[in-house]
């Protein structure tokens, strides 16, 4: 498909161009300002410290302590995610069974639902005053918890729709040339939906490194325990340290910066794949 | 087909305890104290000051970053610059990004020590702790989510239409409302209801720039970790149902436009 604009010798060209050119720099402008320009800033106020300073504030214990938790954490929930999101988004295409349109709906509420509202939901039902009796608050098992919670519909949302344009023929191929349920499933189904579930996975990792509003209440914000990343940036900014902030801020910026390029090279093998 | 049902429970029961649940037991602890306790709790100053602050951010960053989107997926798809690919990671990235690393790049910028804070203090603005802060800290966050669902529409239709319309003299601008506009439409109300959702509900960002200060710099949900802080539970679980009422009404929006979306 052509990306290129439109490449009519209009009469109007001159104006055309301007017009283009403007938006072009309304887009760049607009784009600096809200991100280029804080992150460059943020870049530049961690190397305030220097070499030594910046390894000293990345390396201090409780720094690494919280870095260490909070990818642990995040591989951890990606793992699950992707297992389980397979799962659910797998009964959303597969079966039909009466509220499906509604489960399917609620499978969004994690986007709707503001963090500081889900951690608060989850200290209640999961906490000190659970009507389950299950009291993982102020624990690491909190932390993976509210990850599971946030990052539900990254995978769901990546794996349904392949699953919804597999075409069942592949499988009832299988089927009759003597494939059982589960090797259908490795050798076709996979196949088909590994970059999705890869891609989905990856995007929630991205997003649980950087979590904050769900963990803050229910984890107890606990130093070498329960304290993720964010909340050490956090309380690094409330004493004052804004440049050991920015230094972690950088490791958790080269962490994403990272998992998004992942997701686009996944994303384009695919497509390249698809033509 | 019992492997079936089983599956079956199992995604329902999943979903049932890590999201459904949660949500029914803030109305069941909102009015745990009695309705006149609940309604007390909600329509107390700072209570409705958050609240009004909350929708006053979302009513100017929504907007602002919906044109921008539009714009945005524009240059991305249609326009044939150099740097595309840094573009678009550009866009994409506050997708991964920190909350709380949003909210100290602006520091950083605006704050007291920052860039731009002194000068802009010398002649009388405040951007941290106060709300124009609070508004760019929505915007950073919410910045992606209009572009990366009006993308992969403008690539689908294509420019055939577009061309027929220039050709039949139509101008840019009549070209862009009457044609690309329609096309994408559905594309831009998904994004438009994902920012709005994320405005409303933003946290992490907001509260490093806010300040926190009661009945000035408080959004709804900043109100909703202060309240839960001074044990009061009332006020806490009362604002949390107004934000759950209002995700309770986002939600439907969103299942209806990413089935217009695919079909």
């Amino acid at each position: 498909m052509s990306a290129l604009a439109p490449a009519l010798p209009l009469p109007a060209s001159a104006g055309r161009i301007g017009r283009r050119s403007m938006i072009r720099v309304t887009v760049m402008g607009y784009l600096s300002i809200a991100v280029l320009l804080p992150l460059a800033a943020i870049v530049w106020k961690s190397s305030g410290a220097g070499v030594a300073g910046l390894q000293q504030a990345v390396t201090s214990p409780e720094t690494v302590s919280a870095l260490e938790l909070t990818t642990l954490a995040s591989v951890a929930v990606a793992l699950v995610n992707a297992v389980t999101g397979t799962l659910i988004a797998w009964v959303l295409v597969r079966d039909t069974f009466p509220g499906k349109a509604l489960l399917n709906s609620v499978i969004d509420l994690p986007f709707a639902l503001p963090t500081i509202v889900a951690g608060l939901t989850l200290l209640t039902l999961y906490g000190p005053l659970s009507p389950f009796g299950v009291d993982a608050a102020y624990t690491r098992w909190a932390v993976v918890l509210a990850l599971l919670f946030v990052t539900l519909p990254f995978v769901v949302r990546a794996v349904q729709p392949v699953l919804h344009e597999l075409d069942p023929e592949m499988e009832e191929a299988a089927a009759a040339l003597g494939a059982g349920k589960s090797t259908t499933f490795r050798r076709v189904i996979l196949p088909n939906i590994l970059p999705a579930m890869l891609s989905g996975a990856v995007l929630g990792f991205a997003r649980s490194m950087g979590e904050f509003g769900s963990i803050v209440l229910i984890s107890g914000n606990i130093p070498y325990r329960t304290e993720v990343a964010s909340v050490r940036i956090f309380g690094l900014i409330q004493s004052d340290d804004v440049v050991g902030a920015a230094a972690v801020s950088v490791v958790l910026l080269v962490i994403s910066l990272l998992a998004l390029l992942l997701v686009t090279g996944i994303e384009r093998r695919t497509r390249r794949y698809e033509r | 087909m019992n492997g079936r049902l089983a599956l079956r429970l199992a995604a329902i029961g999943y979903v049932l305890l890590l999201l459904a649940l949660p949500v029914g037991l803030i109305v069941y602890r909102a009015f745990a104290g009695g309705v006149p306790a609940a309604w007390q709790a909600m329509t107390n100053p700072d209570a409705l000051h958050a609240l009004w602050l909350t929708a006053l951010i979302a009513l100017i960053a929504v907007p602002l970053n919906a044109a921008f989107g539009v714009l945005c997926s524009i240059v991305l798809v249609r326009h044939n610059i150099r740097g595309k690919a840094f573009l678009g990671a550009l866009v994409d990235l506050p997708l991964g990004l920190s909350p709380v690393v949003v909210g100290l790049a602006l520091v950083v910028v605006y704050g007291r020590y920052g860039w731009l804070g002194p000068w802009l203090a010398d002649r009388g603005y405040a951007v941290i702790f106060a709300v124009p802060g609070m508004v760019l800290a929505t915007i950073l966050v919410t910045l992606p989510f209009v572009v990366r669902e009006t993308v992969p529409v403008l690539h689908e239709i294509g420019t055939d239409q577009e061309q027929a319309a220039a050709t039949l003299g139509a101008s840019p601008l009549q070209i862009f409302m009457r044609i690309t506009l329609p096309a994408i439409r559905s594309g831009v109300g998904y994004g438009v209801v994902l920012t709005t959702a994320r405005a409303l509900g933003e946290f992490g960002a907001v509260s490093v720039v806010s300040g926190n200060i009661i009945g000035e710099t408080q959004t709804l949900t900043l109100y909703v970790q202060d309240r839960f802080q001074s044990f009061d539970s009332t006020g806490a679980y009362t604002a949390s149902l107004e934000l759950a009422v209002l995700a309770l009404l986002i939600l439907p929006l969103m299942s209806l436009l990413r089935k217009k979306e695919r079909s």
